[in-house]
């Protein structure tokens, strides 16, 4: 296969040097393109994991049984990739866009680096994803499904930085009380990890995928006790116990639980808002700007048909979790519910960023 | 744990060594050779080219094909760092310092099949360490916190003393300069600019090290030996050959034991990567060697150190990855992704794989060694031909490498900045170059400052939560045995470094001349560090993890510069400190001048600017051809054909674009002239 595509770009490359223009194809069939999946973060991430598992069911469901290749462009927490994304118009479908909770956070923040806007393209998928956070086992210990026992505890935490995802365990630790120290500039969620394993930190949080991939092994080593989930959304668009993680209580129930710690009020609403841009919607995929209704109606078809398969929610469930995989008009309410954020809780957020991390966003 | 480990590795042996997994192995090396051609590339182009047909593959069958094209690019950029004096990956930095000058020497063979040789053996070496150690590591690799990987960052520094040529001072102020350039863009840990506005995104991302490596190694060789139109080995004839190269790995087998061990334990700590492994083994090179004077200009335990340990290393960097699901680097990173597809996804990198997959484990950590041997012996036997590529007039050779370094440097951000910043690093390199300001000290400055930068602060915010605790508990935090181990290393390396430095010039006798020239790019570095300076100070004090680094490096380099101009302004002219290669040696002879030769490079990337860089490139080839290098019109018109062809030819197939100009955003053009 390497070959035949090997010499395809060779004879397209002889033509186009001859000046003479590869006719376009009028109807949406990919017979014998290249689909570029472009991922703005690098090679190791959660992303990455998401595309390359929907990459090779989407080639066999797309007309015409495209190869899809996924093309990292890492840059600036992905604002970069994102930037690039925004200037590029539908050509033949073949560009494709995904975003993950990075990069909607900076946009909600009024980040200046963003030069993006997320209404301008068109989401063919969503997906969710959660979060777990745990523990040492000596603080574990005192964990009794309130953090009401915790708050004398110094912890620290390998964090990526206060406006990416970490936003949401950081904010939802100190709505506890819980004294967490960031240790800032951990390159991924991974060495965050690693960092709590030599005992460095002592409190950690892995999304659902690696935390099935990874963290499960320590919990069951008994190097780490499990604290609670972000929750999931109901079809009502409340949080629940996350279904992957039926035995953990979410971070709503702890909260209940300890003193001090209110399930309303700014904070409580700033937390939600940004744990349903950052959770429930985290990974996207999108059409450019322009892209006419036929090509996301053949897109849209072929991730039902990928839905549709009969192994699909096994193997999907073992690779990401069990989480809603939306498609069209679904996946454009995630989209709305993801970015956009009610003005009072970018305001608490942007004001907690300055105050707690002297983070200014200008 | 060894009673499983036995009947695993026999397992092991079994998948490995039928036919048709040996053949995709083969496969997967001779691949790996081919895409190794083009600097900067490496595994990650070849990686994702394989992606799509990993999903449900046979997981042998799928390793076999992945492991062999990765193990085999940090061979084949040998190739690159030998001949021509690029460095195409961090693992063969320290290879171009005596590979380069074997070349020029006449002795490419000798210094590939020599790399080629100790490559094979550290990659065996490794294998072997790994096969006992994949079983005990996990808690030895957890003992190695942030301070004890600052403490190795800060060893691999200190090669620096070793490397900093006849003026200690400077080699010193060349290293700060490279830490802080290192520094350029958005602070890891707060966020903040260094050197660096959002109106410019490209620079809040920071330097890459394909870039910078480029830069400052292989435009001012390549630009010197143009100007010099001759041949890279000097009188275009071929001495030692390659089975001189074997003799001497063999003769030098000892050194060749222990860096391929050096190179293996550091590769197992997650989160160094291999930026200082081949500092390191070459500074044990140097030190382990009686007499020095050869360092630098073409010793070939220079040569075999380095090469030892890089292969090692990829040995050693499984132990993260398979391990802890920690990518070592961006091809592991996609190494990884690409295990889950195989098979029915079962294989899940990370801490279950030693309980659930020992057999796969010890598979991947043989087929890698398997990898290694295929491919070295495949390198070995194309070394003595290949070598001749030395022997050629340079100016037919410098369009192409002009084309291959753009094209590489390209790849890395995929910008049109890319390749400006490749000219103005390259103009650095070309003046580090001209006044005797050690350039691997320069590299090993840049690319140590972030880690430097990343485990200084990290460690420094844990050590103070621990020292709020209680005193003793920061101190053991701090000083665990480990780091006092590795401080008495560095001081001991530190104090024979300093003492050794005047014997090693890396960049050959240089002689010195009038005042002038030197002193003014002396004040231009000083004048650069000081607006770094100010700008550092400008970040605002709640963010001390972004300014911290660059204040403190920047005012010991600063330091150096003054104490430097101090020198200047007393010593006499013709003094060693005014080194300059302009005043005598093959530069100063050389029929072409620079500003005349970096045009040529200049208008490259203007035009590409302009109309893109295929059409560019038509037209800067066809234009040195015929006027440059005064070949035929035929002439010219077939070796421009065979350099767009072989670009287009490499680029379809491994998928990447070329840098698009201001035509392709007004017309949509087809690939190759367009965007793709």
């Amino acid at each position: 296969m390497t070959i035949s595509k090997f010499t395809r770009r060779a004879i397209v490359g002889m033509i186009a040097a001859a000046g003479i223009a590869a006719p376009a194809a009028a109807e949406i069939d990919y017979t014998g393109k290249t689909i570029e999946w472009v991922i703005p973060f690098s090679e190791g991430g959660g992303s990455a994991k998401w595309a390359n598992f929907y990459a090779p069911l989407l080639s066999e469901a797309l007309p015409g049984n495209p190869t899809i290749v996924v093309k990292f462009m890492p840059g600036a927490g992905s604002t970069k990739g994102a930037n690039w994304f925004q200037n590029q118009e539908y050509k033949d479908g073949t560009t494709v866009f995904s975003s993950s909770g990075s990069t909607q956070f900076p946009y909600l923040l009024g980040d200046p680096r963003v030069r993006y806007e997320y209404a301008d393209w068109h989401p063919v998928l969503a997906s969710g994803t959660g979060g777990v956070a745990y523990l040492n086992p000596e603080d574990g210990a005192k964990f009794d499904g309130s953090a009401n026992n915790l708050k004398d505890t110094d912890f620290i935490y390998g964090s990526q930085g206060a406006t990416r995802l970490d936003l949401v365990p950081l904010l939802a630790w100190e709505m506890l009380g819980m004294n967490v120290e960031p240790v800032f500039g951990v390159k991924g969620r991974s060495d965050g990890r690693l960092m709590f394993e030599r005992g460095e930190a002592n409190i950690d949080y892995q999304t659902s995928s690696a935390y099935l991939g990874a963290s499960v092994g320590l919990v069951e080593a008994g190097t780490a006790v499990p604290m609670m989930t972000w929750g999931a959304l109901d079809d009502d668009g409340n949080i629940v116990r996350d279904p992957t993680f039926p035995d953990i209580p979410s971070f709503k129930e702890v909260c209940e639980a300890t003193d001090g710690c209110e399930t309303s009020g700014e904070s409580w609403e700033a937390w939600k808002a940004f744990f349903i841009a950052g959770f429930p919607a985290q990974k996207l995929l999108f059409l450019p700007k322009g892209a006419p209704q036929e090509a996301i109606d053949t897109w849209v078809t072929a991730l039902e048909e990928v839905k549709a398969r009969p192994d699909f929610a096994e193997i999907s469930a073992k690779r990401l979790g069990i989480y809603p995989q939306m498609t069209g008009e679904t996946a454009q309410l995630a989209l709305d519910s993801a970015t956009k954020v009610p003005d009072d809780a970018k305001a608490f957020v942007v004001n907690w960023l300055k105050e707690a991390y002297g983070v200014e966003l200008k | 744990m060894f009673a499983t480990a036995l009947p695993a590795l026999g397992d092991a042996w079994a998948l490995i060594l039928q036919p048709i997994v040996l053949g995709y192995l083969v496969l997967g090396v001779v691949m790996g050779l081919a895409v190794g051609v083009f600097p900067g590339l490496g595994g990650i182009a070849g990686l994702s080219l394989l992606l799509p047909f990993m999903f449900g593959m046979d997981p042998i069958l799928g390793l076999a094909l992945m492991i062999g094209m990765v193990a085999v690019v940090p061979t084949s950029d040998t190739f690159a760092s030998v001949l021509m004096g690029i460095p195409g990956s961090s693992a063969s930095q320290a290879t171009v310092l005596d590979g380069f000058p074997m070349a020029k020497k006449g002795e490419a063979a000798r210094a590939l099949s020599a790399a080629f040789a100790s490559s094979l053996f550290g990659g065996l070496v490794g294998a072997s360490f790994l096969t006992i150690f994949i079983l005990v590591a996990r808690p030895l690799v957890l003992a190695f916190g942030l301070p004890e990987m600052l403490m190795i960052t800060i060893l691999g520094l200190s090669m620096v003393a070793i490397l900093a040529g006849r003026v200690a001072l400077k080699g010193l102020a060349a290293a700060g300069l490279g830490l802080m350039i290192g520094t350029i863009g958005e602070a890891d840990a707060g966020g903040s600019l260094r050197m660096a506005t959002y109106d410019i995104p490209y620079l809040t991302d920071g330097l890459k090290l394909v870039i910078v490596g480029l830069g400052i190694f292989a435009i001012p060789e390549i630009v010197s030996l143009l100007r010099q139109d001759r041949s890279i080995a000097k009188g275009a004839s071929l001495g030692a050959g390659w089975l001189d190269g074997v003799k001497d790995w063999f003769a030098n087998i000892w050194l060749s034991v222990r860096c391929s061990i050096i190179g293996v334990v550091v590769g197992v700590i997650p989160g160094l990567g291999g930026s200082v492994v081949d500092w390191i083994a070459y500074g044990h090179a140097v030190q382990s060697t009686k007499d020095k004077s050869n360092f630098g200009k073409g010793e070939v335990r220079g040569v075999i150190g380095p090469e030892s340990s890089n292969n090692a290393k990829e040995g050693g960097g499984l132990v993260p990855t398979l391990l802890f699901g920690i990518p070592g680097s961006g091809s592991m990173a996609i190494f990884i992704g690409a295990v889950a597809l195989l098979g029915s996804g079962d294989i899940e990198v990370g801490p279950g794989m030693l309980k659930n997959n020992l057999d796969i484990t010890y598979s991947i950590v043989w087929l890698l060694a398997l990898a290694n041997v295929v491919g070295t012996v495949i390198c070995i036997a194309a070394s003595g031909g290949i070598a001749k590529l030395t022997t050629i007039k340079f100016t037919y050779l410098a369009p192409f490498l002009f084309m291959l370094i753009s094209f590489a440097a390209f790849q890395s951000g995929q910008n049109f900045e890319d390749l400006l910043a490749l000219f103005v690093i390259g103009l650095i390199g070309i003046f580090l170059r001209r006044f005797d300001w050690s350039r691997p000290a320069f590299l090993i400055g840049f690319v140590l400052s972030n880690p430097v930068e990343k485990f200084t602060n990290q460690a420094f915010q844990i050590a103070s939560f621990r020292f709020r605790k209680s005193f003793e508990e920061g101190i053991e935090y701090i000083f665990s045995p480990i780091v006092i181990v590795l401080i008495i290393v560095t001081l001991v390396s530190v104090v024979l470094g300093i003492r050794q430095a005047k014997t090693i010039m890396a960049e050959g006798e240089v002689q010195s001349g009038s005042k002038r020239a030197p002193l003014v790019f002396l004040l231009v570095i000083a004048g650069y560090l000081i607006f770094a300076l100010i700008n550092a100070n400008m970040i605002p004090d709640y963010n001390m993890t972004d300014k911290v680094i660059p204040l403190v490096v920047g005012s010991v380099s600063l330091g150096c510069c003054l104490i430097l101009l101090i020198q200047m302004m007393r010593r006499p002219e013709g003094d060693a400190i005014f080194a300059d290669k302009e005043v005598a040696g093959e530069d100063a002879e050389a029929p072409y001048g620079l500003w005349g030769t970096l045009l040529w490079f200049g208008a490259l990337i203007a035009a590409t600017w302009f109309v893109g860089f295929i059409l560019a490139l038509v037209g800067f080839l066809i234009a040195f051809f015929r006027f440059r290098a005064g070949s035929s019109w035929l002439q010219t018109l077939i070796l421009t054909a065979c350099g767009i062809g072989f670009m287009c030819l490499m680029a379809g197939a491994l998928n990447r674009d070329f840098p698009p100009g201001l035509l392709q955003a007004a017309v949509e053009l087809p690939w190759p002239l367009g965007g793709g």
